[in-house]
């Protein structure tokens, strides 16, 4: 039996409106429960998202096929891995409200349908739905000044995003005259004029702010350090996987036909991100303003696959952004975990000693951070490796070297953080840690650790998925 | 799959990290954790040693490809395959790492903290160091090779001395900085061949002017790691700052990693280039030996003289690379061996002293010939192998090189030579004032002599100097065939005309 390619949202929409009844009517806080029951119907969603087959539904507004499904895997991924974070650490922070995983649920559906999206149309709903719900998420520390603050920064840094989008959106529609993806590459694959390419890069900035792609980032460091560390580790792994999918998607999708002129603005945006997120984050104290540097950096090598414009760019961009997710949850697995004496600490140099008080704990922030500086032999050397290997396969020799310098630069600050893990006398004396982000961090460091033996599947998935995109 | 249909390298290279694990998941409490974890270390490393003396004996000598040979899948989409081999030229490399390795962890008894995790992060090494030297892959090979770094910077930041923090900072980012060069250069390659089967690579041509760059490149990587002058500055205070175990480490089998990359790759895959840099690599070379001789004469530390000594005989071997003659190259990588072994003895002869509780500063040290004889004469051998003495190891190595640059350049070859009288000048100064010299530290006298764990780790180390000198043929007869077909290619690679007139002599 194939489960109709609907269903997965279905049960999000309908599921997250069952629980926020539930939490509201409910007289006791039930944070936990409802939590519970949204990651047990994101289960479902991701098994029933699997099983489901190809289809165009509704006369052509949302598509699914097994590029969807690679992008849909890891939002649930990130979704779920977020959703356990947040167990605990919401309810030590005082936060355990039901309604952040309602809202993570409403923010996934958004993100589900907009990387389904065959329509600019459904395209713009579904960003705006996942937008809108991380907006709250930001703020859900609404007593915290600086949690306020970066919902605030967050809802008007993202309305301009999206009001770019939507302008961008109008401009294609209106040279184009059609908002279907399969109508628009018919359409441009006979050349575009001044109006639709203007159009196009503001799809492009608009779809760059949400994968706070430099320059267009500034909203990043300020949101993951404002917002409470069990939501920036949705922030760091979700939405960036489902917007990097939907860039894929619009750019090798309607936008197809325009790759000789889409191609070098996403090399500057690659070189930039990679360059400014190797920088600025040498300066960080914050460990989550330096996780936030280094997450722009990644977007950075991530965009250096779709640069190429070919399938194989794809592919790697695709195995990038699936071992970053991975990487990013472990990593944020180990932030939330920084808590002393009941209050969560968030400064690097907060780490000190950890490696002789809690070795196994240390042992696994170090494998993460190994894993982003791309130092082999952990997954993150062969994200770096498939994307530096088909950016040269295609000719893009200096985007190559400069990813190359970038990443050796940007080892330097990983690099700070496990020698002031190991070799920095302190006593962190942080607190137990919880089961849930033990159980995160540990899934997290073996997938990085052994991904070496076995790193075929993913690539093999990822070849399909890029094929199914591109035809 | 091989000659004994079964992947004996991948064994020899893995078990060592099955260990760590299980070294590192002991519980119970410290004191009886450390006890097992050093038990359980030495233990695997001595099963693996005996599974490499397994592949000595069952090794074909005068084949000149790769032995033992295993491949399987494995990067899909980018046509890279996991490739294991040895052949004459890995093989003793291999056997030095695996050798080296119980010997290290012997001599580790002075850890006190975090036990646990430092036997895991030297067996992590041995995994790593092995899997370099048999890699016959060369994205496998950059994974290994970068990947030594992780446990050397944690053996080097944890458990060295005062300013481990600056040194092993120090290690990392020059180390890093030439491999990005490396990585920079296999992708080229990658690109111009299509493979990185490194049996393929080799016999691929290249143009001229590309091989000038990627020489260039290959010299930022394996210069660093065999510490060339002037890219040695990094390796006085990791050798110092280093805990004894992982100085032998570092001087014995790591640095090798560099000697072994311009061997494996830089000489057969660009040999233009190679013979274009051989004069400067001649000149860096005899800098090495020459200024770096008398750096170390100026040393008032013994880790620091014994450190500076090594990087002065790394000159030696780099300059018997370069020369493409068959003796020059032999007597290079005989010299490796040799100098492996030589300077793990002395740096081992240090930690004895360290062990108890004495500072290694040569005003400090003097007159221990009287009540620790046995050390002495340990420390004498060492020492006199390390000048290049006849009848032990040094001499054959320094000797065959110094006759290969004979046949090149009557200048490198004496210059070349020059250290060996250095050697001697630097090595005696050592030896007075650590065995000879009245001291001023009235503890000296009551020092006990060897005990047996020094013995067990001393012994062979000696014995092997030893062989070495005697018999050298029992190594360089598996060396023979893999370097004539290197030089012969070599010299087939520059004179195009010759390589047709070898194929129509035949």
């Amino acid at each position: 039996m194939t489960p109709s390619p609907l269903l997965p949202a279905l049960i999000l929409g309908l599921g997250g409106m069952a629980l926020l009844l539930i939490g509201v009517l409910a007289k006791a806080n039930r944070a936990q429960g409802v939590t519970m029951g949204a990651i047990l119907l994101l289960l479902i969603a991701a098994g029933l998202s699997l099983l489901a087959p190809d289809a165009v539904l509704f006369s052509g507004l949302l598509k699914t096929s097994l590029f969807t499904r690679y992008a849909d895997t890891l939002i649930y991924l990130g979704a779920i891995a977020a959703l356990i974070l947040s167990v605990d650490f919401n309810q030590r922070e005082g936060i355990a409200r039901f309604e952040y995983p309602v809202l993570v649920l409403f923010a996934v559906l958004g993100m589900v349908v907009m990387v389904s999206a065959a329509d600019m149309m459904t395209l713009y709903v579904g960003f705006e739905l996942q937008s809108l719900a991380m907006y709250i998420t930001a703020a859900l520390a609404r007593d915290n000044p600086r949690s306020a603050e970066a919902g605030l920064k967050y809802f008007v840094l993202g309305a301009l995003a999206s009001g770019l989008l939507v302008y961008g959106i109008s401009l294609v529609y209106g040279f184009a005259g059609t908002t279907n993806f399969a109508a628009l590459a018919a359409v441009l694959r006979e050349g575009a004029g001044a109006g639709t390419v203007a159009g196009v890069v503001f799809v492009l900035v608009g779809l760059a702010f949400k994968i706070s792609a430099a320059p267009f980032h500034m909203w990043t460091p300020d949101v993951y350090e404002g917002a409470p560390s069990s939501v920036t580790a949705l922030f760091a792994t979700a939405p960036k996987a489902a917007a990097l999918a939907l860039l894929l998607s619009v750019m090798a999708g309607p936008f197809g036909g325009l790759v000789a002129q889409w191609q070098l603005l996403i090399q500057i945006l690659a070189i930039i991100s990679m360059a400014w997120g190797a920088l600025a984050a040498i300066g960080q104290s914050n460990i989550k303003r330096l996780l936030a540097y280094s997450s722009i950096s990644h977007m950075g090598y991530a965009l250096m696959g779709l640069a190429t414009g070919t399938l194989a760019g794809v592919q790697s961009s695709l195995v990038y952004v699936a071992i970053y997710v991975v990487m990013s949850f472990g990593c944020f697995a180990c932030v939330v975990a920084m808590r002393r004496n009941g209050r969560a600490v968030e400064r690097i140099s907060d780490l000190a000693g950890l490696a002789g008080e809690h070795p196994a704990y240390a042992f696994v922030f170090a494998v993460f951070m190994w894993a982003m500086a791309g130092i082999p032999p952990l997954s993150g050397f062969f994200a770096k490796l498939y994307v530096f290997a088909t950016a040269f396969n295609a000719g893009l020799d200096a985007l190559a070297i400069i990813g190359i310098v970038t990443s050796v630069i940007s080892a330097f600050y990983y690099l700070r953080v496990i020698k002031v893990m190991y070799f920095d006398q302190g006593q962190p004396q942080f607190d137990r840690t919880a089961a849930g982000p033990g159980f995160v961090m540990a899934v997290g460091a073996l997938v990085t650790i052994f991904f070496i033996i076995l790193p075929s599947p993913l690539v093999a998935a990822a070849g399909a998925a890029a094929k199914a995109l591109m035809g | 799959m091989n000659q004994l249909g079964f992947p004996i390298l991948s064994l020899i290279t893995y078990l060592p990290l099955l260990g760590a694990f299980i070294v590192a998941t002991l519980g119970g409490d410290d004191a009886r954790a450390a006890a097992k974890a050093r038990g359980i270390a030495l233990i695997t490393s001595l099963a693996v040693l005996l599974l490499g003396i397994f592949v000595w004996a069952r090794f074909q000598p005068g084949f000149a490809g790769y032995q033992f040979v295993e491949a399987a899948p494995w990067l899909a989409g980018i046509n890279v395959e996991y490739r294991m081999g040895v052949d004459g030229i890995s093989l003793f490399l291999i056997m030095l790492t695996l050798g080296l390795t119980p010997i290290a962890i012997l001599a580790s008894h002075g850890i006190k903290t975090r036990v646990r995790s430092f036997f895991a992060a030297l067996l992590l090494l041995e995994t790593m160091t092995i899997g370099m030297f048999a890699a016959t892959d060369f994205i496998l090979f950059y994974v290994f090779f970068e990947a030594v770094l992780l446990p050397m910077y944690l053996i080097i930041g944890v458990w060295g001395g005062p300013r481990r923090i600056y040194a092993a900072v120090k290690f990392f980012v020059f180390t890093l900085a030439g491999s990005l060069f490396m990585i920079l250069a296999v992708v080229w390659l990658w690109r111009h061949v299509g493979t990185t089967d490194i049996a393929v690579m080799t016999h691929t041509p290249i143009g001229r002017s590309a091989q000038m760059w990627l020489f260039l490149a290959f010299l930022a990587a394996f210069g660093v790691k065999a510490a060339v002058w002037p890219l040695h500055t990094w390796l006085p205070d990791a050798y110092g700052e280093a805990p004894v175990p992982g100085t032998v480490m570092l001087a014995a089998v790591l640095s090798k990693m560099g000697a072994y990359g311009f061997l494996r790759f830089a000489l057969p895959m660009l040999p233009l280039a190679s013979a274009a840099a051989a004069p400067l690599m001649f000149a860096l070379g005899v800098v090495a030996v020459i200024y770096i001789s008398y750096v170390a004469l100026a040393q008032t530390d013994m880790k620091r003289l014994i450190a500076y000594s090594s990087a002065a005989h790394m000159g030696v071997i780099i300059i018997g690379l370069f020369t493409f003659t068959v003796e020059g190259i032999e007597g290079a990588l005989f010299q490796m061996l040799s100098h492996g072994i030589v300077i793990a003895g002395l740096f081992l002869c240090g930690g004895v002293l360290t062990a108890r509780g004495e500072a290694l500063t040569l005003k400090n040290l003097g007159g221990l010939a009287a009540n620790m004889p046995v050390f002495a004469a340990a420390l004498m051998l060492f020492s006199l192998a390390n000048m290049g003495l006849p009848g032990t190891s040094g001499f054959i190595g320094e000797f065959l090189v110094i006759i290969g640059a004979m046949k090149v350049n009557f200048w490198v070859s004496l210059l070349g030579g020059a250290g060996m009288v250095l050697g001697a000048a630097y090595m005696l100064v050592m030896l007075r004032a650590v065995l000879f010299e009245k001291s001023a530290n009235p503890r000296l006298a009551k020092l006990k002599d060897l005990n047996a764990r020094e013995y067990a780790m001393l012994l062979p180390l000696a014995a092997l100097v030893m062989w070495l000198g005697i018999y050298p043929s029992s190594f360089t007869h598996a060396f023979d065939a893999p370097v004539a077909a290197l030089v012969q290619a070599h010299i087939a690679a520059l004179n195009p005309h010759m390589a047709l007139a070898m194929v129509t002599a035949k």
